[in-house]
């Protein structure tokens, strides 16, 4: 079980969907915040929720007003990047240069394929989590390096 | 981490509650004892009812409360609240946090007194760089 955990955990790592921040939030995880990645993750998805709804919003007017939603993507990308979350945020960074160029199509192509990112990410997590949840205590006694 | 037995405290001043609660998690676990606020003027308000802290780690592009809703992604929130702490005495060190990297903002931000500014997100790597400046200020 430990095995397949490391795997999936490998696997999104492979796929480019993690990076080494993810690693950071990991081992802050400790017996007094056992659930630690999982809080922040899940209030990230919380948090971000508001973030989408505004870029959304923004993007419906006309004509855009990149400034503003430059700045709303520099949020949610700082957000996604403290959890590790690598294609979002190189989908925001695709997003920013389009606001910084001025390109109103590319801006919202790069948000739908963000949101995709977004969405697939949770699943990828959340299954992930309940995994871990399902091993858990076993965890910590067989942690190894 | 000690300084002659007491421990270093940091404040983490962040709008976003995802990357608060990571900062304040990861300095705590190099035993800084931390204080989280959402802006620079709940910062300021710390200060000026005398708490003090070694390091003060901010996020580059935060809003301004009551203020204009977006700088367009400048830092001036940040020049604004280093330039006010500094004019306040306060003279620890100050951390700024971006994922702007370098820029024609860092030269504004280290005239306005900021000590340094590192790419977000924060890490184990960059808390550790603080705690060394730390101990030679304080040796």
């Amino acid at each position: 079980m430990q095995r397949q955990l490391a795997n999936m955990k490998q696997t999104l790592f492979d796929q480019g969907y993690l990076d080494e921040q993810f690693i950071q939030l990991e081992e802050l995880q400790d017996d007094a915040n056992p659930n630690f990645v999982e809080e922040v993750v899940t209030l990230y998805y919380r948090d971000s929720a508001r973030l989408i709804q505004n870029i959304e919003q923004a993007l419906e007017k006309s004509p855009l007003d990149f400034s503003k939603l430059e700045c709303l993507m520099h949020q949610f990308k700082g957000s996604s990047s403290s959890i590790g979350a690598k294609r979002v945020k190189s989908e925001c960074t695709q997003f920013k240069e389009h606001c910084r160029v001025g390109n109103a199509d590319g801006c919202k192509r790069t948000f739908q394929q963000l949101k995709k990112e977004y969405a697939t990410l949770r699943k990828k997590v959340e299954v992930y989590f309940q995994f871990a949840r399902q091993i858990g205590p076993v965890e910590k006694a067989c942690r190894s390096k | 981490m000690k300084k002659g037995g007491r421990k270093f405290s940091a404040l983490v001043v962040d709008d976003d509650q995802v990357i608060r609660n990571f900062e304040e998690k990861l300095l705590a676990r190099f035993e800084l004892e931390t204080k989280v606020v959402k802006n620079g003027e709940e910062a300021l308000k710390l200060f000026r009812e005398g708490y003090t802290f070694d390091v003060v780690v901010m996020d580059m592009e935060m809003p301004v409360k009551n203020g204009p809703e977006w700088y367009g992604g400048t830092c001036r929130p940040l020049v604004q609240a280093t330039r006010a702490l500094r004019a306040m005495g306060v003279d620890c060190m100050i951390v700024g946090v971006t994922s702007r990297g370098d820029g024609p903002e860092k030269a504004e931000l280290e005239a306005a007194g900021l000590n340094c500014c590192w790419e977000k997100p924060l890490n184990d790597k960059i808390v550790r760089t603080i705690l060394d400046e730390l101990a030679k200020k304080s040796s």
